[in-house]
């Protein structure tokens, strides 16, 4: 094998997987993953570890597992990542860890994210991880807000610090976007849990079907605990505003992956929350949350075009996912914006009309513009459109706060130390960044809890945190 | 654990439970709901708030059984235990002294309308209360209705009780006979259209309680959309309130029918099952 080659990842073959909601990359073996992990050059200057956000001790974990220490592997992972087996699955990898291996210079980068993966589902699957122990209280409480990746790294972190960690949560299961977004076929709920049942056992108290702002606000939940942590992510919905949005069959992704995720609308109706089930799905967007609603529907059988407003190379999603979301026959048509939603007489959406563009000026984001070309209108026929344009804060947290200072589209302003304009408030994750990654709200996870355990050592507080 | 305390029926189709929710019952607003699920398969339903008690810890709902998990959630008896209750969500109605007041309530509307007429009383407003049923056997919360009300009207539409005909012409009769300061309605759809239509006529001020439907009822999903005055709206953040001249109520219909297929074929299969287990 020359070094420019990686063992392939076993996957389900696309016809097997599009008819079921099973995990799609089966992931490495052992002994693939000794093979993998054996083409690492162990650089001196590793560039993978400046990719990553967290800066994984990667060629040290690599090596581990070349040697077959996979523990020590998970260990030495664990130094820098509290979710291994979640990161290795949904860390868009070819921008960050891999998109920075040597190896990219002469063929494939080392498959970081899968070997990452390997380690923890090995030590989960086989029972070898010891719940880490933890320290006698310090007679100080913390408050979390949101079970999501950033509530749920500040959680595990300030616990073994010695504090009595609640984490308040609106929805009736835990995990936020891992369990309500992302699909069972990226990211197996069982995954997920385990994390959280880890927690469980370090103590971590959980209070599901509250929702802080309505059940309590943050101003009672300062009288009880010492600090606050605010992760409550980026749940609202963007819509299009054009005519026809309120037809029948129109979801935004949230409403589409949370009925099929979180309710089990595929399982209909042996569990009662129904979904539409029709012919063809338009999917608006080329993000990751595109592409997970656009593997879906047609896992629930639509036939499914993906609608997108740029080029191929400007998709966001993770290369992986838009491979398999071609691989599994999902379409796409490029550089087109809709313009309107068309309804039959019954008042469901019977299609989308189309403008189709052209690439301008490059935007703030350093991406090329899309520009309309006019008279260029056409209509793509679709019984089921979903909207993945974006999510911004969900304000229902600070409807009625006024101390708490978000910027123009309502994400909470923090300093360095992720510290609100209110004392004692923390802030992190998408509630923070708008809508970003897991790994970055692990990391605003960490340093919060870091900031939290000075906070309440030192009783330090800026005068003005943010202007 | 949100167990149930009490359980009583109201009328053929209309029940009420009394459920252990401590939390929200210290915060609960008139015009609040919140959204239960029955068990681990259960859907997401949102249901108003009817009475609550901060100092026993229980909240108070009604409901009408009208598909699969309003009808299951009516086998459920004192001592059963519902999977989750979240809440109160929605603003709370807007609580003012606006002088004379009229709320209506039609069906299992009256439930909503009872909160409302009584936050409105304790104000300091003068109430009327107007409401309606199909028949007389289906009547209910008569005396609840008039104890927090200045005055009481009951309709039926077949004439069995009270006054003959449809809430909207007693109000009609109202709003022609002296001026009224606002009009609170809550009922069905279309109850609430012609409502907010003769108001308009009389310009007297409406507000109207929307339910569409819902998932997660914290501005997550967008499902509980609705129009008004020409802009989207999530209902379950920006309202269920709403003013009712500015609704488009035959949008919300529409969107309320979304799946009768689905719901059809969720009760009729849940009834089966029943009567092969019973
Ligand atoms: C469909 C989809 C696919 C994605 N795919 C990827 C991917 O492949 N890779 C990647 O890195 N990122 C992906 N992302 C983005 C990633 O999931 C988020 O960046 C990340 O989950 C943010 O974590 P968080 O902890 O800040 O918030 P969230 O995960 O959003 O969790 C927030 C939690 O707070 C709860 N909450 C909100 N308000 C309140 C309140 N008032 N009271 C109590 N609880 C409240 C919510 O219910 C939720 O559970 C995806 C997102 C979506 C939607
Ligand atoms: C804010 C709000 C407050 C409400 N308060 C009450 C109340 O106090 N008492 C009461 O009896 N009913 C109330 N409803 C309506 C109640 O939620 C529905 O009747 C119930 O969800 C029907 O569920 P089902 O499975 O029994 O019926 P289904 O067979 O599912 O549906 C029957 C009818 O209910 C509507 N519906 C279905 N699912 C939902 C849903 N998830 N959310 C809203 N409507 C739905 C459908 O449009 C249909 O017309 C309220 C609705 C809202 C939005
Ligand atoms: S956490 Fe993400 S970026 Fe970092 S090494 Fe793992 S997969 Fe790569
Ligand atoms: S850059 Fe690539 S080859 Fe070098 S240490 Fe990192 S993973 Fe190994
Ligand atoms: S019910 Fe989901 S946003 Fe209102």
């Amino acid at each position: 094998m020359k070094v420019g080659d990686r063992v392939p990842v076993p996957e389900q073959s696309p016809e097997e997987r599009i008819k079921n909601f099973n995990e799609v990359a089966l992931g490495y073996t052992a002994e693939l993953a000794m093979e993998e992990a054996k083409r690492c050059l162990k650089c001196p200057r590793p560039f993978c570890v400046e990719g990553c956000p967290v800066h994984i001790k990667i060629p040290e974990f690599i090596k581990l597992i070349a040697e077959g220490d996979f523990v020590g592997a998970y260990k030495k992972i664990m130094e820098d990542d509290l979710l291994p087996a979640i990161t290795g699955r949904v860390c868009p990898q070819e921008e960050q860890c891999e998109g920075k291996c040597v190896l990219t210079k002469i063929g494939k980068p080392i498959n970081i994210g899968k070997l990452e993966r390997f380690v923890a589902d090995y030590v989960r699957e086989n029972n070898l991880e010891e719940i880490p122990k933890v320290p006698e209280w310090n007679g100080k409480k913390v408050a979390i807000i949101g079970s999501g990746p950033t509530g749920l790294t500040a959680a595990g972190d300030l616990v073994r610090m010695g504090y009595k960690v609640t984490i308040f949560e609106a929805l009736h299961e835990l995990g936020g976007v891992l369990i309500y977004g992302i699909p069972e076929f990226r990211l197996p709920k069982a995954v997920v849990r385990y994390e959280i049942d880890k927690l469980k056992q370090m103590g971590v108290e959980f209070k599901t079907n509250v929702v802080v702002g309505k059940t309590v606000t943050i101003d009672e939940l300062l009288e009880e605990y010492d600090a606050v942590y605010i992760g409550t992510g980026a749940g609202t919905p963007n819509l299009l505003r054009i005519p026809g949005i309120n037809l029948n069959n129109i979801y935004s992704a949230n409403e589409f992956l949370t009925r099929v995720n979180l309710m089990k609308a595929f399982k209909f109706p042996e569990y009662d929350t129904p979904v539409k089930k029709g012919k063809k799905a338009a999917i608006i967007g080329g993000g990751n949350v595109a592409m997970d609603a656009a593997r879906t529907a047609l896992r629930l059988g639509y036939e499914v075009i993906v609608l997108y407003r740029r080029t191929y190379e400007y998709m966001t999603a993770r290369e992986e996912e838009i491979i398999h979301a071609i691989d599994e026959g999902v379409k796409f048509e490029f550089l087109v914006s809709p313009i309107e939603f068309l309804g039959d007489e019954n008042g469901n959406v019977k299609g989308v009309k189309l403008i189709r563009n052209e690439l301008g000026e490059p935007d703030a984001s350093g991406r090329r513009r899309p520009v309309p070309i006019p008279g260029s209108e056409f209509v793509v026929e679709a019984d089921l459109v979903v909207i993945a344009i974006g999510q911004k804060p969900n304000k229902i947290l600070y409807q009625e706060l006024p101390d708490l200072k978000v910027n123009r589209w309502g994400g909470i302003i923090v300093d360095e130390r992720q510290r609100t304009s209110m004392r004692g408030v923390f802030a992190g994750g998408d509630a923070v960044r708008g809508e970003a990654t897991v790994i970055l709200a692990m990391g605003d996870g960490r340093e919060a809890a870091k900031a939290i355990d000075e906070y309440i050592r030192t009783g330090k507080w800026p005068e003005q945190v943010c202007s | 654990m949100f167990r149930i305390v009490r359980k009583e029926t109201l009328s053929e189709k209309i029940k009420l439970i009394e459920i252990e929710a401590p939390l929200i019952a210290r915060k609960a607003k008139a015009g609040q709901f919140v959204i239960l699920r029955l068990h681990e398969k259960g859907e997401r339903i949102p249901l108003t708030l009817h009475k609550w008690d901060p100092e026993k810890g229980t909240i108070t709902l009604v409901f009408q059984e009208v598909g699969k998990t309003t009808t299951e959630l009516g086998t459920y008896e004192a001592g059963d235990v519902l999977a989750d209750v979240v809440g109160p969500l929605g603003k709370p109605t807007e609580i003012e002294r606006y002088g004379k007041v009229i709320v209506v309530g039609g069906g299992v509307g009256v439930a909503i309308a009872y909160a409302v007429a009584k936050a409105m009383k304790k104000a300091g407003n003068h109430v009327t209360s107007i409401i309606g049923f199909r028949s007389k056997d289906l009547v209910m919360l008569e005396d609840d209705m008039r104890e927090v009300s200045h005055e009481l009207i009951v309709c039926t539409d077949d004439g069995s009780y009270g006054r003959k005909g449809f809430v909207t012409e007693a109000l009609k009769d109202l709003l022609d006979e002296r001026r009224y300061d606002l009009v609170f309605a809550v009922g069905p759809v279309i109850m609430m259209k012609f409502v907010s239509k003769i108001t308009a006529e009389h310009g007297v001020k409406t507000i109207v309680s929307l339910n569409p439907i819902m998932v997660d009822g914290t501005g997550m999903c967008g499902a509980c959309r609705v129009t008004v005055g020409g802009e989207v709206k999530f209902a379950c953040v920006d309202g269920p309130d709403f003013d009712g001249h500015q609704v488009d109520y035959d949008e919300l219909m529409r969107r309320l029918s979304m799946y009768v297929e689905e719901e059809k074929l969720a009760l009729e299969r849940y009834l089966r099952n029943r009567e092969v287990n019973a």
